[in-house]
């Protein structure tokens, strides 16, 4: 029996896998499968910044659309004293999960403001949340905008979060840094718990009939892992805080790969959707046999294995890996 | 229990006490007393108890009948009951108040008293709805001020309960039903203290038990009748007394001691006034300052009008009287005098006969007429009244307020006169209609009259436009008690908070010598004075005002408070006008916002804590130069070229100055002319389509669903163009009815209200720029007079001919001109483009009967109106009649244009030797099923009409006057869905089931969008509304099923934003079907709370989810033995919630109700499902025509 033990954001796991941020954590239903199915802890949809403010705007407009304006029709709405705005569904929802299952459950927000941050992470750790998983996703479009800029924000926003909540929290990252080694060191150094490589900017789509930009999920292949993967490898033992891989993993094989390259867990997503919650236990059963078959006995061991520091050939991960890479590509 | 000042209006006084001492509140909204039913749905909608501790049970009926019926029921098995209602409301219910007064039931109605339709509707108050209800036997118990209201609804709970008679408690419809004043919040000790609880059960054992059965609503006959009818009256003889004990009672309980008549003025008054209502407030003033004076002046306020206590009545007169004059708010044509004149004189003649007067001679006594529809009723004419009672023989049945130089009955007044006191403050607010003002006024009079001990008084004066409107508020505050129950003509602070107005209404004619006036304004304190113009800057030296000015719009901007510039304007106010120090008013008012926002999220009230905080330090004294520099003149009010009745007395009413129009400028019958919104220029657009004429594929949709009919397509030939102006766009037609023609979208950019909605709906991109479509908005200002000079000429381009048009096309159908142009409905209004095309189809041979309701406010409301003519002069001709009749009034018409065209069709043959047989045959076998077969058959009655001049005999002379009805007239039956679900189903039902051609059009809001937003049985399944605030609990009832059910009946469901084609082909269908036809039409809604520039799409939406199914029902199908029902939209192709969770009405659910709102709209996604493959299979069906089963049988 391999132990499958990991240490992540200071919370003992039972194991690596860990469903991450995605619509089938809205039905605690779900969660709670998940949990069967041998998840380790749980990471939460996303609850959306700009969402919250849409919603409180518009209910708020909307509510006051033409009023006072003609005497037959002063309002056109009731108006109950009491409205659940802001992330109350939200928390309701960590609290249920909590009652539900004995895994921790780490709430994610999604959002580009440090005021937003502040009150919501509060109010996520109030009502039970084991870690809070930040996703800045911050797509600059202004030149005039500069890297420093963009990094500055992650930094504020991160800092902010510490000051007022004891939980532990993890940054989810893009690979759009100018180095991303950089940012990972100044964000630990800032006090962050865990570091999540790498979130997917979804891209939009044009559609050709009816030329518009429209939005367009693509659920992720394995071969996006590779990017998670070199950069887990490099920021092993370089940077002090815990590392999570996501994007692209599907099968155990794939959770192994990202361990030995330094993770601390590997999240799974599209599999799941995919294929169904159960794949926890699959993907699960896969790195266990993977392991036996190699005799690792603990995650533990096979830990960073082969990170940058520890795989026998360091630039392998660089830029004369680039290079053997083309070469390796046959030519006929 | 300590008593607390409240600031609130009217209805919510009566509301409250309604609400806390009775059961079951069965109402039906009517203008202005909707609130009050509104206040009874939201308290027990939040669980508020009632003093015995049960909610009540808060029901809204289908009409106000249907509401009188209940109450009866609710009564007639012992609930304490009660109801809300006005005007056209209240007569409704008089049938079940028979027999309410007649079973000796207790309960008191509240009523706003509201005008009763005459030879207009209109909402505003005053006596005629209660008069109405003398013959009943029920009480009239009439409340002047706020705190009255709230203090008789307890007082007449408390008497009816203990004498058994009915009450109506009424008060003045908007000036007291809509006026908010501070005052003192009964509590429920003092509500405890006056109901006996014995009474209450005695009422409750007299209910219909069968543990202790009896029967009621017997049938009498004549030997017993009379005797049973006369036994009553015990009951009415003890109740004046009564009421009095129970005044007495809350006299020692609160300190506020009133009687059946109540006296005010001089010990020793020779002139005394006798009046009921608000009116009696103003009074009061007016007679405080004269008596002051010395002038033997007083007057009565009747508080109990019925049962009319004589010899109370005499013993309140003071024995010095020598004259006395009675005020009616209410006119009763054909009656020797008005009701309280004839009660006046009756009382004074019945005690003087008796010699229990208390006047030595009969005093002099003559009534007038004052105050009726709110016309403003003032202390100087008051001052009048009292000038003519004292000589030596006043003027009998005279009028005040107006001038009348038809039967010269008015008093002079001099509109100078004031009995305000210097020490009250007065403000005058001019604000754009939603845009914050009116709110921030209530609560500003929330601060002052609960923050401090003023006492304070608002009231609001709205237009009826829904978009571009104007709100003035009215704002007094002083240390005592305020009774000024009329408009500030003389204010110390104006503020105007759009700049448009300085152009629009000349409101420093309202401010004193040494006012200051706050002015909202894009120009900083440095450039303003020169873009004011010339009158103003006039005005502002002569009166030496001071002037500040911000810039409001851009501070809104800058904290994100978009277009609601409350909060900013209202620190203005505070900061301005010293009432507070600085401080201690931005505290208030931000305590405030956290009270009023704070529901809503802290975003919001970050947001408007911002804003206040940005205003100081944008607001800036202007320092105004000497001298006038300004050459800005403010523009005319209409054309120079419109009609005369327009110049002049329309356009007075627009300039706001209706008041002094005489009575000799108004049609006798209540008749005018139409097309009079085009002489109405609003300007209220900031931007306006711009049309791209290279990349337009000359769809006609934009022309389609454009609300106002501001923007149209038209064909014609080439030389049209000359003269045209210089940016005049024209490209050729695409199509190949008209070779060699030209084609132009035109924008009449100044009655566009910029609602976007046709470059929404424009399918037609730039490729090299997709956001760049046929029509893009721009800033309306730069494009106003280039546009201005298309639009006339654009109007001069000669019409197609009809009967070249391919009218089944939209593209077609948009050539035609629109006979309904420039209404006053909302930007983006989802109804009147379905009125626009009915217009453009059949305009010009249609009789529209119209429900009261959005229609009949945008179709009908003064001073313009938008049904127009073509260019013969023919154009629809229109009358609202009233709300529950709308089915049978049209009816009606129909009904006149068979009989008539009958007659004449019987003339005809009769006049066979004049006519020829050619023409008789060809009038009466014309077909008329297009445009050809109408054109024709004009021409052959204008050849008819020729033929008949100069010959004298009976039926020549008839026929002349009939002969127009040979040409097919096409009657349509218009309305919401308040008239055609709920109040005017019956008949509808009776229509549809009479067989005979007449058009119904429905237009579905699915709400009783006019009156703001009840519920109504189109509003669909999980929707909030009012009266259904945890989302309607059961699904829209299926108007389109049951029409469809009586089997001869056309029916189609529409949405034009789904299918304009569909919609096009239903309203020709329903045409030419030669019986009841019924369309049921989506519209969009500003009262579904969505983005209205979204209304098409959200349309689509609803098509899409399957919601609203698109189909049309034609009988004839059936008779030729095909399936009759065509299922025109598509299978369900996004979710309910897609559609759904895009509108407030459904989405707020989410955040006030969200485990109700997550059933709802499970169960409504399921619904939607069953009804989509119902449909399915009833589009399957095919009964055949009967005919081939009869050999089977």
């Amino acid at each position: 029996m391999v132990d499958l033990r990991t240490t992540y954001l200071g919370l003992t796991l039972k194991n690596p896998v860990v469903p991450s941020a995605s619509p089938l954590s809205e039905d605690v239903a779900n969660i709670k499968r998940m949990e069967d199915f041998g998840a380790s802890a749980v990471v939460m949809h996303s609850l959306f910044e700009e969402q919250l403010s849409h919603d409180a705007f518009a209910l708020h407009t909307h509510l006051a659309q033409g009023t006072e304006s003609f005497a037959e029709a002063l309002s056109y709405f009731p108006e109950p004293d009491d409205f659940f705005v802001g992330p109350h569904e939200y928390l309701e929802h960590i609290r249920r999960a909590k009652e539900t299952v004995d895994i921790p459950i780490i709430a994610s927000l999604n959002g580009t403001t440090v005021s937003g941050w502040i009150d919501y992470a509060k109010q996520m750790e109030e009502a039970g949340a084991d870690a809070l998983e930040c996703n800045v996703y911050y797509l600059p479009t202004d030149p005039s905008e500069t890297g420093s800029d963009v990094e500055k924000l992650y930094l504020d926003i991160l800092k902010a979060v510490k000051t007022h909540i004891t939980i532990p929290v993890a940054m989810k990252l893009s690979p759009f840094f100018s180095n991303p080694a950089a940012m990972a060191h100044n964000l630990a150094s800032a006090g962050a718990d865990g570091l999540v490589l790498f979130n997917r900017f979804y891209q939009p789509d044009i559609d050709l009939d009816t030329l518009e930009v429209k939005p367009n999920l693509v659920l992720s292949s394995p071969f996006e892992g590779r990017l998670a993967l070199r950069w887990i490898a490099i920021l092993r033992g370089k940077v002090d805080t815990s590392l999570a891989a996501t994007t692209g993993i599907h099968t155990g094989l794939d959770a192994a790969r990202m361990i030995l390259a330094g993770a601390d867990v590997a999240q799974v997503c599209s599999v799941l959707l995919q294929k169904g919650i159960d794949q926890i236990g699959t993907v699960i059963g896969e790195l266990a046999s993977w392991m036996e078959d190699h005799e690792y006995t603990s995650v533990k061991e096979m830990k960073g294995a082969l990170s940058q520091q520890s795989c026998p050939d360091p630039t392998a991960f660089e830029r004369a890996n680039y290079m053997k890479t083309l070469m390796s590509y046959p030519r006929s | 229990m300590a008593r607390r000042y409240v600031t609130i209006d009217g209805n919510e006084a009566a509301a409250y006490v309604a609400h806390k001492t009775n059961e079951v509140i069965a109402i039906y909204p009517i203008t202005p007393s909707s609130p009050m039913g509104e206040w009874s749905d939201q308290w027990s909608s939040e669980n508020k108890v009632n003093i015995w501790g049960t909610i009540p049970s808060v029901v809204e009926m289908q009409s106000e009948g249907g509401a009188s019926g209940a109450v009866h029921g609710a009564l007639q098995t012992g609930a304490l009951t009660t109801t809300f209602t006005a005007s056209q409301g209240l007569l409704l219910m008089i049938p079940n108040m028979h027999k309410i007064a007649g079973e000796l039931t207790s309960t008191v109605f509240h009523v706003s008293a509201r005008t009763v339709a005459t030879h207009a509707l209109s909402i505003f108050g005053d006596h005629s709805d209660v008069m109405d209800c003398r013959a009943t036997g029920f009480g009239l118990l009439a409340s002047n001020s706020i705190q009255e209201i709230m203090d008789f609804a307890l007082i007449s709970q408390s008497a009816t309960l203990k004498g058994r008679v009915p009450m109506v408690h009424f008060f003045d419809g908007f000036r007291s039903s809509h006026e908010v004043q501070k005052i003192e919040e009964l509590t429920e000790e003092d509500m405890r203290a006056m109901i006996d609880d014995d009474l209450v059960r005695a009422h409750r054992l007299r209910g219909l038990n069968p543990e202790r059965p009896v029967i009621r609503g017997t049938a009498q006959n004549p030997d017993h009748f009379f005797q049973g009818r006369e036994a009553i009256n015990p009951y009415y003889t003890a109740f004046p007394g009564i009421v009095q004990e129970a005044m007495d009672s809350f006299a020692r309980l609160t300190g506020r001691a009133y009687h059946l008549f109540d006296y005010v003025g001089a010990p020793d008054a020779e002139q005394v006034i006798v009046l009921m209502g608000s009116g009696a407030e103003a009074a009061h003033e007016a007679v405080e300052y004269l008596a002051a004076t010395g002038a033997k002046v007083g007057i009565i306020k009747v508080r109990l009008y019925r049962p009319f206590a004589v010899e109370a009545f005499l013993s309140t007169l003071p024995a010095s009287v020598k004259s006395i004059g009675v005020l009616d708010r209410t006119k009763e044509p054909g009656s020797a005098g008005e009701p309280l004149y004839l009660d006046v004189v009756n009382a004074c003649m019945e005690g003087f006969t008796a010699g229990k007067a208390p006047f030595s001679a009969m005093p002099k006594i003559v009534g007038g007429r004052y105050g009726l529809s709110s016309k403003e009723f003032t202390p100087s004419m008051v001052k009048s009244i009292f000038e003519e009672l004292a000589k030596p023989s006043p003027k009998n049945h005279f009028t005040v307020g107006i001038v009348d130089d038809v039967t010269g009955s008015n008093l002079p007044w001099e509109s100078d006169f004031s009995t305000e006191s210097d020490d009250i403050f007065r403000g005058l607010f001019f604000g754009l209609g939603a845009d914050g003002t009116v709110g921030a006024n209530k609560n500003s009079i929330k601060i002052i009259g609960e923050g401090t001990d003023n006492y304070a008084q608002g009231y609001f004066v709205y237009d009826s436009k829904k978009a571009g409107s104007i709100t003035v508020s009215h704002l007094r505050f002083g240390k005592k008690p305020i009774h000024s129950t009329y408009l500030i003509s003389k204010a110390k602070f104006v503020a105007c908070h759009q700049w448009v107005f300085l152009e629009k209404i000349d409101m420093l004619h309202y401010a004193i010598p040494g006012a200051t006036f706050l002015l909202n304004s894009p120009y900083g304190p440095d450039e303003v004075w020169d873009y004011l113009p010339r009158t103003v800057q006039q005005t502002i030296i002569d009166k030496k005002l001071k002037l500040y000015v911000i810039d409001a719009y851009q501070v809104a901007k800058e904290t994100r408070m978009g277009a609601r510039i409350n909060t900013i304007m209202q620190t203005c106010f505070f900061a301005i006008s010293n009432i507070f120090p600085r401080d201690e008013a931005i505290q208030y008012i931000k305590d405030a916002i956290k009270k009023t926002y704070g529901a809503k999220g802290e975003q919001i009230v970050q947001m408007n804590y911002a804003a206040v905080d940005q205003t100081l330090a944008n607001l800036h004294e202007v320092s105004c130069p000497g001298k006038v520099t300004s050459t800005i003149e403010i523009p005319p009010t209409v054309s120079e070229k419109a009609p005369e009745f327009v110049k002049n007395v329309t356009a007075t009413i627009i300039a706001g100055k209706g008041d002094d129009l005489p009575v000799s400028a108004f049609p006798v019958d209540g008749t005018f002319d139409t097309a009079t919104t085009k002489w109405e220029k609003r300007n209220i657009a900031l931007e306006i389509p711009v049309w791209e004429s290279d990349l337009c594929i000359q769809c006609g949709k934009c022309a389609m669903v454009c609300p106002h009919a501001a923007i149209r397509s038209k064909v014609y030939e080439a030389e049209a163009l000359k003269g045209a102006p210089e940016t005049f766009k024209s490209v050729d037609y695409k199509g190949k009815e008209f070779p060699g023609w030209k084609y132009t979208i035109q924008v009449a950019p100044e009655d566009c209200t910029g609602c976007i909605l046709c470059a929404e709906v424009c399918p037609a991109r730039d490729k090299t720029e997709l956001k760049r479509k046929a029509l893009n908005m721009h800033p309306q200002m730069p494009l106003r007079e280039p546009e201005r000079d298309n639009f006339e000429f654009f109007l001069s381009i000669p019409e197609v001919d009809r009967r070249q048009v391919k009218v089944s096309t939209v593209k077609g159908a948009q050539l035609l001109q629109p006979l309904f142009e420039f209404s006053g409905a909302c930007a983006g209004c989802g109804e009147t483009p379905y009125v626009k095309l009915l217009s453009q189809l059949f305009g010009d041979r249609a009789l529209i009967a119209n429900a009261t309701g959005c229609s009949s406010i945008y179709g009908g409301n003064l001073p313009t109106t938008p049904y127009c003519k073509n260019p013969e002069g023919r154009g629809p001709a229109w009358n609202n009649s009233l709300f529950e009749d709308n089915a049978e009034f049209g009816f009606g018409y129909r009904l006149t244009l068979d009989k008539q065209n009958e007659f004449a069709r019987e003339l005809v043959k009769r006049l066979i030797s004049v006519l020829g047989e050619d023409l008789v045959t060809a009038i009466l076998e014309a077909d008329q099923s297009d445009e050809t077969g109408i054109f024709e058959q004009r021409a052959r009655v204008k050849v008819l009409k020729t033929k008949l001049q100069g010959v004298d005999s009976m039926e020549a002379r008839h026929l002349m006057s009939l002969a127009d009805t040979l040409v097919k007239r096409s009657v349509w039956i218009v309305g919401g869905d308040g008239w055609a679900y709920d109040i005017g189903y019956g008949g509808l039902d009776h229509v549809l089931a009479s067989g005979r051609n007449v058009n119904i059009l429905v237009l579905d809001t699915e709400v009783y969008s006019n009156t703001g937003g009840q519920m109504s049985k189109a509003t669909p399944l999980g929707a909030v509304a009012k009266f259904a605030a945890g989302g309607k609990p059961r699904p829209k009832k299926d108007l389109g099923l049951m029409a469809i059910a009586y089997g001869n009946v056309y029916v189609a469901s529409v949405a034009m934003g789904a299918n304009d084609a569909q919609c096009l082909r239903a309203f020709l269908e329903a045409e030419s079907y030669p019986g009841p036809s019924i369309i049921i039409a989506y519209s969009h809604c500003i009262a579904h709370g969505i983005n209205m520039v979204k209304g098409l799409t959200q349309q689509k939406n609803a098509v899409d989810s399957g919601y609203w199914p698109l189909y049309r029902y034609d009988p004839r199908l059936a008779d030729q033995g095909q399936p009759p029902l065509k299922l025109d939209s598509k299978d369900i192709k996004i979710s309910l919630k897609d559609y759904a969770y895009q509108e407030t009405r459904y989405k707020m659910l989410t955040k006030s109700h969200p485990e109700a709102a997550a059933e709802l709209i499970r169960l409504a996604g399921e619904d939607v499902k069953r009804r989509r493959r119902f449909y399915e299979q009833l589009a399957a069906m095919n009964p055949g025509t009967g005919e081939e089963s009869a050999e089977s049988n």
